[in-house]
């Protein structure tokens, strides 16, 4: 939903910052489609939210109701309506928004109870307070968002001096210490990734395995295990490396001989080579 | 602020007119008038590939940093008295030079360069999140947005208009965001404070209903 623009919007090119800022105020309202006088551009905008709360603000402006005095079981009504028209528009409806639906269909349920006469005082509080003041809080920064938009349009309009040669120091380069050993850090751990593979794409066959173990048979005449196992580089190998332990006890090549409880087991060739 | 006064008192002969100087002339020191003095803050000012304070103009001409800020605003004041294409602006606690915005169009034309790329609804919401209650984490911002803003974020990180202050010493222990110099530039602001506060926001928003 977050990114999902909701304005698909071809560069606004000569807008002033009047201009842009009523652009902005509409967004996210009403579908519309407005075409750009200057240019060829065309503006589509959709009707769709940027959240819950946007949503709410939005069904509370249009039906012009007060906003400390909400309508619950009605807005509910129409917030549910717009998440099924999301449904049917095979639009993905976030979680946030049915997060908004559930609390929405408790406060209306809520509404409905009688208030209990034995109540503590704070607890007669208006069970829609705590929504209204989420939404008060939301459209300060909605509006503290304009203004940013439209501060952000005015400094577009202004130029500093073209770059002089020994700019170093270009925001779109300066990086500080931390920035640097961030990315050093990336590589390692790139690095120790890609070696990490480059191991286990080296298989040991079992073939080659078994091979390794009677060289060193028919050259030691009998082969601590644990040496043969240390040969091993990998996990993998190492498993191929019992495997084929087991296969030659198996083809009855060897037989294995430990001298004492825990102690280290020796292969013996069960025919000498 | 004591400390730099005693040391320009010491090596520099900050003088209203120029018979001064003659007066009172001492070897080995640099004396600068104060025309002088606006002319090379002014050239120090175009020279900066970024908003530069009155602190470093100061530390290097070695002069005292009350008489540079005097100067900066008198130059200040000539910019504006001579209605011209140029202005002189304070922008994250330094000061530059830039044209007026009336002459965007022109400029555009000449650059043949387009205003770039806007940031989202989104983004700018999260922004001013971060720029009124900062330091603020993640679930903080979600909290007054209603919405998860994890690419928003990442896009004001990107663009680096918002960085990381640490963590917050809670349960997950969530990263905090502020704004950072960058911001101030790209929005031309001064500095935090010039920011309008947001309860007059509140005002504006109650308003409308």
């Amino acid at each position: 939903m977050e990114e999902n623009t909701q304005t698909i919007e071809t560069e606004t090119t000569s807008n002033t910052a009047a201009e842009s800022a009523q652009t902005i105020s509409v967004a996210g309202a009403q579908p519309a489609i407005a075409t750009d006088r200057d240019s060829d551009q065309l503006q589509i905008t959709l009707g769709e939210f940027e959240g819950p709360l946007d949503l709410l603000l939005y069904l509370i402006r249009q039906d012009q109701v007060n906003i400390y005095d909400i309508p619950i079981a009605r807005i509910t009504d129409e917030y549910l309506r717009y998440l099924t028209l999301m449904k049917e528009l095979d639009l993905t409806v976030a979680g946030d928004f049915l997060v908004m639906a559930a609390q929405l269909i408790e406060l209306k349920s809520r509404m409905l109870l009688p208030r209990d006469p034995l109540a503590v005082e704070e607890e007669l509080e208006d069970p829609r307070a705590e929504l209204v003041n989420r939404l008060l809080e939301h459209e300060k920064f909605k509006a503290a968002a304009q203004m940013l938009w439209s501060r952000a349009t005015v400094e577009q309009a202004v130029f500093k001096r073209a770059e002089i040669e020994t700019d170093t120091n270009n925001p779109e380069v300066a990086v500080g210490l931390f920035d640097l050993l961030t990315v050093f850090q990336k590589i390692l751990a790139r690095h120790k990734e890609e070696v990490l593979m480059e191991i286990e794409r080296e298989e040991v066959t079992m073939a080659e395995m078994i091979d390794r173990l009677r060289n060193m048979m028919r050259s030691a005449g009998e082969v601590n295990l644990m040496k043969f196992f240390e040969r091993a580089q990998s996990r993998r190998e190492l498993v191929v490396a019992f495997l084929s332990v087991l296969e030659l006890v198996r083809l009855s090549e060897i037989s294995l001989v430990q001298h004492e409880t825990f102690g280290e087991i020796l292969a013996r060739s069960v025919s000498p080579a | 602020m004591e400390k730099a006064m005693s040391k320009a008192a010491r090596t520099v002969e900050i003088t209203e007119e120029v018979s001064t100087v003659e007066e009172s002339p001492i070897e080995g020191q640099r004396s600068i008038g104060e025309a002088e003095l606006k002319s090379i803050a002014e050239a120090l000012i175009f020279v900066a590939d970024e908003p530069i304070s009155a602190k470093t103009i100061a530390d290097v001409i070695d002069a005292d940093r009350d008489t540079v800020e005097k100067a900066i605003a008198d130059l200040g004041a000539e910019y504006e008295a001579r209605k011209g294409a140029l202005q002189l602006r304070e922008i994250a606690g330094g000061w530059q030079i830039a044209t007026r915005p009336e002459h965007h169009e022109d400029i555009r034309a000449y650059l043949k360069s387009r205003p770039s790329a806007k940031l989202s609804l989104a983004s700018l919401e999260t922004l001013a999140v971060i720029a009124y209650k900062q330091p603020v984490t993640v679930p903080e911002i979600l909290e007054i947005r209603g919405v998860q803003s994890p690419s928003a974020i990442k896009t004001l990180l990107d663009k680096r208009l918002i960085v990381a202050k640490g963590r917050k010493e809670t349960v997950g222990r969530p990263m905090m965001y502020g704004t950072s110099k960058e911001f101030l530039i790209q929005f031309g602001l001064k500095d935090l404070s010039e920011l309008p506060s947001i309860e007059d926001f509140q005002d504006l928003a109650g308003g409308e209903s």
